[in-house]
């Protein structure tokens, strides 16, 4: 499986479906991470973490350990 | 005839703007209750019959965030009679979201869509008469910042609750509306009709809130439960998810109908500032920089004039001796005096005197949220303080409490997570600041021939003490259970808008004045009536000609004990503990009054000079003990900090159980630390008390807490 930690900085993927559950998994979906959504992965920051992406038009901040919850394709 | 508009919208979508446009300075800004969400409402200007209600932003109405559950109470439980729902225009597709899940509420709704002037400028086309035929409602084009179409947004919003006219609601696929159709028949149909469509929705998410509210009996829920799992199998996802996915499809479908982008995937002003902030190699300098200011705007040079000017000129020369000699003149007793004078006004300058250093902090830093650096504060710094259980927004205020733990504590106001924002809170005051400076001077020329590397030490103590206490806390029940993911919008930068930070500032200070002000000064008369009256010989007023041991020298003698184990049971510096909760210097004045010098002020100003002279106070309080010197400088530096910041505390926590718990977390880990210090000290230069063994339970106990599993963490 493919996550959205996996994907590279600069690269464009579409999100499958947000894995996990309860209260993290509805946040990150109330988002706009659902699926079939774009997603562009903008930067990381610099300390390695979280790492920042565009979706929807607008830009979201989100640690890898959630980004590895979300898979994509 | 009164009516009620509920403001309802997302973060940053410009909401605080229209809120103050809407009602100017007809508002009143208190708390949710039981929270610590701000809850703000107002007049309508040219209408006082209408009530403005400004709702927490919001993403969603889902019962996570007490920012939600707050909203949602609200909007379910009151019922306003319309809701104003602010879309930003620039970020209309996540926007709309909440607006799918207001319009289900039954409440009649406007959609005021927000800085339209940007999207014209950018080129980009909403169509809003598509728009609102698909929502069933009126949508107007506004723009807060430059005032355009305010007054038609409220008017729209008085139409619609008169009119009573409800949205359009139906976007699910067939499944689902099929079994939300079923779920209102059989399970809410008691309900008011515009009411139902809500709560059937919510049980197909299985929304336990709502479950518990409606009471149904279980043979009902599993009827229900049969219909929920036959979409679930259907559609092979859960229902959450389901209801999320749809209504996602439902506004991308919609977008496509009602908006035009003109330059699609060109970078924006915005993208390209944050392009170099928060740019893999710069962006930690360009944080450092900004830190600096800061710091040296609101604690070094203007804050420390402020609170110079404030303490000692303002109060210290003018009023103070103003009002002694009126109130000499006038033929006041000189109990009365002093109580009003020291007692009263010395409390109130106390707290005062904080408040200009407290507005240039709080200017500061809304024009940091304003524009939007501090989402990339926490985007910068997260990695590091999540660690302790703390939010990378916890950095600032730790810096700024290195000049004074006060406004350092109100700093904490920026961090959204409430379990982030207590254990920010809660070890805040451990850090150095600049009251306990003169406390580490004392220490250091007293015991240890001026030796630099104490204050070193007592700034790494500080620093050690926030992050062991972060660790342990973050593992306890009352700070696991309420999940925060860091997932976080980083909002488009734009430039400050003057009245929101001004009235944003001047709210905080107020806030500060209002609350904290009140404990202050109670305790300050406290303590004055302690250090003042005596029951020796007669309970009387303590004057140069009849002395007698004050209260608090009784106190002190009856606590001292307590300190025993610390090394440092001497009644004077259970006095000089205590004299320290007004204010972390008084330590030192107190030691010099009491000291065979009897003089606080040879003291103040010996610690200034680091004269050698006060090693008096080392030989006759400390017995000449480094080690208890430096047992009694940990405690001093770790537990209950001074009362302002106590104030300060009950402000943030809004609530008197956690600000207890703050000073007991804060004492009883400076009690812990100080009894292993001193009890292991002894050990190490060749002593031994029994005390030791308590200390080393006192040790080991912590390691536990510290190296515990946390069986609370969200995996």
């Amino acid at each position: 499986m493919k996550t959205l930690k996996q994907t590279k900085i600069g690269a464009k993927a579409k999100v499958v479906k947000v894995h996990g559950e309860g209260a993290v998994k509805r946040r990150i979906m109330d988002m706009g991470l659902t699926r079939g959504t774009e997603v562009y992965v903008r930067k990381v920051a610099p300390l390695g973490d979280p790492i920042e992406i565009t979706l929807r038009g607008y830009e979201l901040s989100l640690r890898k350990a959630d980004a590895d919850m979300i898979e994509v394709e | 005839m009164s009516m009620r508009i509920a403001l309802a919208g997302n973060p940053n979508s410009g909401k605080t703007t229209l809120f103050n446009v809407l009602t100017g300075s007809n508002q009143y800004v208190g708390n949710w209750p039981g929270v610590t969400v701000e809850k703000k409402e107002g007049k309508l200007k040219k209408n006082d019959e209408i009530i403005v209600t400004d709702l927490p932003g919001i993403y969603s109405l889902s019962p996570f965030t007490p920012e939600e559950v707050v909203a949602r109470n609200y909007l379910v439980g009151e019922r306003p009679d319309a809701i104003l729902n602010i879309v930003d225009g620039t970020n209309l597709e996540r926007n709309l979201y909440l607006t799918t899940q207001l319009a289900e509420l039954g409440i009649p709704m406007v959609i005021a869509i927000n800085m339209m002037d940007v999207v014209r400028k950018n080129g980009d086309n909403i169509n809003t008469d598509e728009l609102a035929k698909a929502l069933g409602c009126r949508v107007v084009e506004i723009s807060a910042l430059k005032g355009d179409g305010i007054i038609e947004a409220a008017d729209a919003a008085i139409e619609a609750a008169k009119a009573g006219q409800l949205t359009h609601r139906h976007i699910f696929s067939g499944a689902v509306e099929h079994a939300i159709a079923h779920l209102e028949e059989a399970a809410v149909h008691g309900l008011p009709e515009e009411q139902q469509r809500w709560y059937a929705v919510k049980l197909f998410e299985r929304d336990e809130k709502v479950i518990e509210q409606l009471n149904l009996p279980q043979t009902l829920l599993e009827h229900i439960e049969v219909d929920i799992a036959d979409v679930e199998s259907e559609k092979d996802d859960d229902a959450v998810s389901i209801i999320i996915n749809e209504r996602y499809d439902y506004i991308t479908a919609l977008m496509g109908r009602c908006y035009k982008k003109k330059n699609p995937g060109r970078l924006s002003v915005s993208d390209k500032i944050d392009l170099v902030v928060t740019n893999r190699i710069l962006a930690l300098p360009i944080f450092a920089v900004v830190m600096w200011l800061v710091y040296t705007l609101s604690i070094g040079t203007v804050g420390d004039w402020t609170v110079g000017f404030m303490n000692d000129t303002l109060f210290g020369e003018w009023i103070i001796p103003w009002v002694t000699g009126m109130l000499e003149q006038i033929g006041c007793a000189e109990w009365l005096v002093s109580l009003i004078a020291d007692g009263i006004i010395g409390g109130v300058g106390a707290v005062l005197g904080f408040v200009p250093q407290m507005l240039i902090l709080f200017l500061l830093l809304s024009l940091l949220e304003d524009c939007g650096y501090m989402s990339r504060v926490a985007f910068v710094m997260d990695r590091l303080f999540r660690k302790f259980g703390l939010s990378g927004k916890s950095f600032i205020p730790m810096l700024v409490a290195t000049g004074c733990g006060v406004p350092g504590i109100m700093a904490s106001r920026t961090i959204e997570s409430e379990r982030d924002r207590k254990i920010t809170v809660m070890t805040t005051g451990f850090m150095v600041c600049g009251a306990k400076t003169p406390i580490v001077g004392l220490i250091a020329a007293a015991l240890f021939d001026g030796g630099a590397w104490v204050a070193t030490l007592a700034y790494f103590v500080g620093i050690a003490a926030v992050v062991v206490s972060g660790i342990i806390l973050k593992k306890f029940k009352a700070f696991a259970g309420k999940p925060a993911p860091f997932v976080m919008e980083l909002p488009a930068y734009h430039a400050p808008i003057p009245a929101n930070v001004l009235r944003t500032t001047w709210e905080r200070g107020w806030s500060f004045i209002k609350r904290a002000g009140t404990v202050i000064v109670a305790a300050g008369i406290l303590i004055w009536v302690l250090n003042s009256l005596s029951f020796e010989g007669g309970f009387h007023y303590i004057t140069e000609e009849v002395g007698g041991a004050s209260i608090l020298e009784v106190l002190g003698s009856v606590i001292a004990f307590l300190f025993v184990p610390l090394g440092f049971g001497r009644w004077q510096a259970a006095v000089a503990t205590v004299l320290g909760l007004v204010a972390k210097e008084e330590v030192v004045g107190s030691f010099g009054a009491l000291s065979s010098m009897a003089d606080a002020d040879w003291a103040m100003g010996a610690v200034e000079s680091m004269d050698s002279s006060l090693s008096i106070i080392g030989q006759e309080f400390f017995g000449g003990s480094k080690l208890s010197a430096f047992s009694f400088m940990i405690f001093n530096l770790l537990c209950a900090p001074c009362f302002a910041a106590v104030g300060a505390i009950r402000r943030e926590m809004n609530s008197a159980k956690w600000t207890w718990a703050a000073i007991g977390w804060m004492t009883g880990f400076a009690y812990a630390i100080s009894i292993i210090v001193y009890q292991f000290g002894v050990l190490f230069t060749g002593g031994f008390t029994l005390w030791l063994i308590p200390a080393a339970a006192v040790l080991i106990g912590l390691l536990y807490l510290l190296f515990r599993k946390n069986k609370y963490e969200l995996k």
